[in-house]
């Protein structure tokens, strides 16, 4: 049987298409081209001696053994470094009054969190440089420390930063509508307090760089492990004084990323420092044990929420306090405080309710850094809000789908602003519910559920609803003084057989970016997709943008790549109509070909008129100079931001002997606008998922009370695996966001947003008919059956 | 991180890995499936001067009957313990067990000598040697001998083997038809180091229990037999009544340590519901 034509029928009509990823068949066969597996001519290692404390004074390094090691070339301390890189400070114009201590690549006198680098050691082979490790001695002296968020906000307790009144690195506020008005008036009201575990991205691949500095030439290169090599390019430029011409940063392919490698980190700066200091290539890739304690940790928030609500289950205000604990420092430069602002400002976000206070404080601790990583703050908001939603949903006997059904903004009510000061554009609440409520077949799971339990048999059914921040503007980063582009550029060429070559600011990660941009490209000028060739990650090569993050690679990159393909079709329609002696506007591309743009009749191929513009010139009217590359960069304009929604649902089996958890399936509906290839957009809904699903039941960073992680190996920080996943069913709404042609949002975080949510709500439906509430994530064992009261 | 230089032997002999072991002193450690020891060794926890491959050891491989008994060579690696029929006919614990040790990867190399060895309270094998009364045979600079696993394991880490010694074989008395067996374990993770882990080797007259010897891992510092679990049930049948005092004597037998993660009452928890389950499915199989 044969079905319709549809518009994805048309020829290279690729947007909206599931085509695999060009990239795919070469890292599959081994041939990706990772920082870690680099070697340079000449190139040496370094590895990084690391504080045992997580807070104390250095007294005296004694490196001299180290330095007579054979094979060691450098070993170099704080002060070393300190000579010829310039600090940083991890803050925001727009965060106003937050404060952070300057940081340097090695410390100079004090380390404040376990793990911290405090030597590094420059060898022939990283073997050596470790051996040298173990000839290092440093004398500390022992200072407090401090670790969990009270002790920090104790009055006349433990400083972090010496030249410091306190340990707070940020205070926010938000207050709009009357709040104590509506809780004194209010029918119902739900309150709890909820903590978030930190937790740390594990990507496949360690962060990786080989700094490559030529005195000669007064040049440098950096091959770095990272999605935003122009930021680099810019930072290592202007910490180190050199030309932002002469730095170079090369970003090949990435074992993954998820905001981690975007910071900048002490180590990084550090290699670039030594490769200075030796004239010579420097490596460095972190191994797992120095990822656990020095990639940056996410989450951290305590969260204390109450929501007011009317007899008939109208959400009324909501009133939140956020603490969150960041560690040492705010991150550079994109600081340690963007989570806990996303937090505050996305509680309560799909809900009509115009009544909302609440305050952020953000923390310094003895840990290691915390900061963006996938889903930033989304995951805190969605569980807090959606949770309150529940208790108040079964305090006024409401089914959870009654009460959002009830609540939610009407999908015909947009444009609106949230009581926080976001601008929604249109989403598409009532419809995602509506499907989901289908798709999970939630009449089936909650019959199911009844049955069961009559036989001793705890399921349970949970959704979320959720709003995600794609798109940023400028009002992201660059406001507050970030040199962090918001816009993106592509140079795109016609080559002289009829390819065509795109270089463009956004960066690939594994999640397909290259994949989408070389649909874009191939659907607006009319040629097969393997004729695009696109090219990433180079500030040598691609112009210059804000590369991949925060779920801007499709919406900007995307659009940047419409925009410079349709220039470029002008061209080479122009010299297409000289060639043929015809109006542009008469002409067409298809599959490579100059059509008629009304019989759709082939004219003359592609490849033609790159051949006789490159070759015969002389055969081109007098004066006609062809222009087969064009630039275009393209900066968001419109909304600050594209807001996109969903909702999540998963149903799940609680074991109330053993407290362990089984999920046995997960659902989302999603609503990114325009959906350009939806086989990348299944798969990252289902990464960020499982990514969410971790953080729900296993990933947390422990630390004991001295402040020392306990669990910074593989074998003991549990990330989700393939037999402990459930199958997760995909569906999809489309609204497009008029602010581009290409109407696209992101899709990165959607899946990560909600899903742990969902399973804190389903494991509490699970534990509804004992006297036994969850409101902490990770979802352990030891949590469950501490609640039913089990030991 | 990268292990400290090493230098390294491959023995063909049991004569030539013990003459290697003595003459580096103490400082030689023998490779098995470095499973175990190769992240030791990466992590420099230890930093032996030589490394002896026993892997070559014609030996210390192979599964055969001798006797009454089933002698598994030391060099049995994991995935055999799920593919030999013999192990299937007359271990099934051990059969039971594997697919719980680590993932394919890992069961590849590890060997069951190395797992014994090694004798980690978390791990599966170890404490399958407890309940099922096996005998660990051992080659050393002084002579060969057997030992029961029931003296076997001393301390966390520490086992009656004594420095320079090697584990030949495990000898493990035949499967009988009158016998029946359980294993389960508590993991959050497929693959897992346990919760808390138990294999029961029962031996019952129709539902009378006969004999049964049962063992918990995960629990303590050693792999952990529960004698007065034991106690409860011997003579007995499998109703709920003696289930329950079975599970409530494991207080007595177990004394779980103090972790950040799983409180020592809620391993203990976790050992009786554990404990309860697999004497219920015994109960069913009788
Ligand atoms: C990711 C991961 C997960 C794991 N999960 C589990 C699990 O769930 N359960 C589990 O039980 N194990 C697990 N293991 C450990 C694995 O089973 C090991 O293989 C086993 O513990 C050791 O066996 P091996 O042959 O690899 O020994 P090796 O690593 O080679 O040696 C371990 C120690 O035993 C000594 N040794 C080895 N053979 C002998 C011998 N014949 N005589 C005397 N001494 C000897 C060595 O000198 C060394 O000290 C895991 C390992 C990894 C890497």
């Amino acid at each position: 049987m044969s079905t319709p034509l549809t518009s994805l029928d048309r020829p290279n009509s690729y947007i909206g298409r599931s085509v695999p990823r060009p990239n795919a068949k070469r890292l599959l066969a081994g041939r990706g081209r990772y920082v870690s597996d680099l070697k340079l001519p000449r190139m040496l290692h370094a590895a990084f001696l690391r504080s045992p404390h997580a807070h104390a004074k250095i007294v005296a390094i004694h490196a001299d053994e180290a330095r007579a090691l054979e094979g060691v070339h450098l070993v170099a301390t704080g002060t070393d470094l300190a000579g010829i890189c310039a600090p940083w400070t991890g803050t925001l114009d727009h965060f106003k009054g937050m404060t952070s201590a300057p940081q340097l690549p090695l410390p100079l006198d004090r380390v404040v969190w376990a793990g911290q680098a405090v030597v590094a050691v420059v060898a022939e082979s990283r073997a050596i440089a470790e051996d040298a490790l173990e000839l290092i001695e440093v004398d500390y002296a022992d200072l407090p420390v401090v670790v969990d968020i009270d002790s920090a906000r104790e009055v006349g307790g433990p400083l972090i930063n010496p030249g410091s009144a306190h340990n707070t690195c940020f205070r926010s506020q938000l207050d709009s509508g009357s709040v104590d008005d509506a809780f004194a008036h209010a029918a119902h009201v739900v309150e709890e307090e909820f903590s978030f575990g930190r937790h740390t991205a594990v990507t496949l691949e360690p962060r990786a760089i080989v700094a490559d500095y030529d005195p000669a030439a007064g040049m440098l290169t950096v091959h770095h492990g990272t999605q935003t090599p122009y930021q680099f390019q810019d930072l290592y430029s202007r910490h180190y004084g050199i030309p932002e011409a002469r730095v170079r940063v090369i970003a090949s392919d990435i074992g993954g990323s998820f905001g981690m490698k975007l910071h900048v980190y002490h180590e990084d700066m550090a290699v670039v420092g030594l490769s200075i200091l030796l004239g010579r290539p420097v490596k460095y890739v972190a191994d797992r044990m120095e990822s656990f304690v020095s990639d940056i940790h996410a989450r951290d928030h305590r969260v204390r929420a109450r929501m007011a609500l009317d007899a008939k289950g109208e959400i009324l205000a909501m009133d939140v306090e956020d603490l969150t604990a960041i560690g040492a420092f705010s991150t550079y430069p994109r600081t340690s405080v963007v989570e806990g602002n996303q937090v505050i400002r996305l509680i309560g976000a799909p809900y009509r309710f115009k009544n909302y206070r609440a305050t952020l404080e953000v923390i310094f601790q003895n840990k290691v850094q915390t900061s963006q990583y996938r889903a930033v703050g989304h995951p805190i908001a969605c569980a807090v809000t959606e949770r309150l939603v529940d208790m108040a949903a079964s305090k006024i006997g409401l089914d959870p789908f009654a009460i959002r059904g009830q609540n939610v903004i009407p999908d015909d009510a947009y444009p609106q602003t949230s009581p926080t000061g976001y601008r929604f554009e249109a989403l598409s609440h009532q419809a995602c519910l509506k499907r989901l409520h289908e798709i999970m077949d939630y009449d089936g799971l909650r019959a199911e559920q009844a049955a069961l339990r009559k036989r001793g048999v705890y399921r349970g059914i949970g959704i979320a609803t959720f709003v995600e921040i794609t798109n940023p503007s400028p009002a992201f980063y660059g406001v507050g003084g970030a040199r962090i582009s918001s816009q993106d550029g592509a140079i795109l060429s016609l080559t002289p057989s009829g390819e065509v070559r795109c270089l463009i600011s956004v960066t690939e990660q594994g999640q397909g970016t290259e994949a989408i941009i070389s649909q874009i490209v191939a659907d607006q000028l009319g040629i097969a997709q393997e004729r695009v060739k696109v090219i990433t990650g180079d500030t040598e090569v691609t112009p210059h943008g804000g590369a991949t993050w925060a779920c801007r690679g499709a919406g900007i990159g995307g659009e940047t790549a419409l925009q410079a393909t349709r220039a470029l079709k002008r061209n080479i329609l122009e010299i297409a109509a000289l060639i043929l002696q015809e109006q542009p506007s008469a002409l067409d591309i298809v599959d490579g070909e100059v059509v008629d743009a009304v019989t759709r009749k082939p004219r003359l191929p592609i490849a033609e008129i790159a051949r006789i513009a490159y070759f015969r010139s002389d055969t081109l009217p007098p004066g006609t100079q062809a222009q087969l590359t064009v630039s275009h960069h393209f900066a968001p304009q419109g909304y600050p931001f594209a807001f996109t929604n969903g909702i999540q649902g998963c149903a799940l089996e609680v074991d109330v002997e053993t407290g362990l958890v089984k999920l046995l399936r997960h659902f989302i509906v999603e609503d990114c606008g325009r959906v350009i290839n939806p086989m990348l957009v299944d798969e990252q809904l289902r990464g960020g998922i499982v990514q969410g699903l971790g953080a729900a039941l296993f990933e947390e960073c422990r630390y004991s009370d001295t402040g020392q992680l306990m669990n910074g190996s593989l074998a003991d920080y549990l990330v989700p695996m393939p037999m402990e996943m459930p199958d997760i069913v995909i569906a999809h709404v489309e609204t497009p966001t008029a602010d581009t042609v290409l109407g696209a949002k992101g899709v990165g975080e959607a899946g990560t947003a909600a899903a742990s949510a969902c399973v804190l709500n389903a494991v509490n439906d699970a534990l509804a008919p004992f006297d036994a509430t969850i409101n902490s994530i990770p979802i352990t064992p030891a949590k469950v059956l501490k609640a039913l009261k089990r030991f | 991180m990268k292990a400290r230089a090493f230098s390294y032997f491959r023995a063909t002999t049991i004569d030539q890995a013990l003459d290697a072991h003595a003459r580096a002193g103490d400082d030689a450690r023998f490779i098995a499936g470095g499973q175990s020891l190769v992240p030791a060794l990466s992590l420099r926890l230890q930093a032996p001067r030589l490394l002896i491959d026993i892997t070559h050891i014609d030996e210390l491989r192979g599964v055969r009957r001798e006797g009454g008994h089933l002698r598994i060579g030391a060099l049995t690696r994991h995935c055999e313990m799920l593919s030999e029929p013999l192990i299937a006919e007359f271990a099934p614990l051990l059969a039971a067990a594997a697919p719980f040790v680590a993932h394919p990867a890992i069961r590849n190399r590890g060997t069951f000598g190395g797992s014994v060895a090694l004798a980690d309270p978390a791990s599966e094998f170890p404490a399958m040697t407890l309940a099922l009364d096996a005998e660990i045979e051992i080659a050393g600079p002084s002579g060969r001998r057997r030992i029961k696993a029931d003296d076997f394991f001393i301390d966390l880490f520490e086992t009656a083997l004594q420095p320079g010694e090697l584990i030949t074989a495990i000898h493990i008395p035949l499967f009988k038809a009158d016998q029946r067996f359980a294993f389960d374990e508590l993991a959050r993770r497929r693959g897992d180091y346990a919760l808390v882990g138990c294999g029961i080797m029962a031996t019952l007259t129709g539902r009378r229990i006969d004999d049964v010897r049962i063992s918990f891992f995960s629990v303590g510092n050693t792999p952990t037999r529960v004698k007065g679990a034991e106690a409860t049930l011997i003579g007995s049948g499998l109703d709920a009544e003696r289930i329950a005092a079975a599970q409530g004597a494991l207080e007595g037998d177990l004394a779980p340590p103090e972790s950040d993660e799983v409180p020592p009452a809620m391993r203990l928890h976790l050992a009786r519901v554990l404990l309860g389950r697999l004497l219920g499915r015994l109960g069913e199989d009788a």
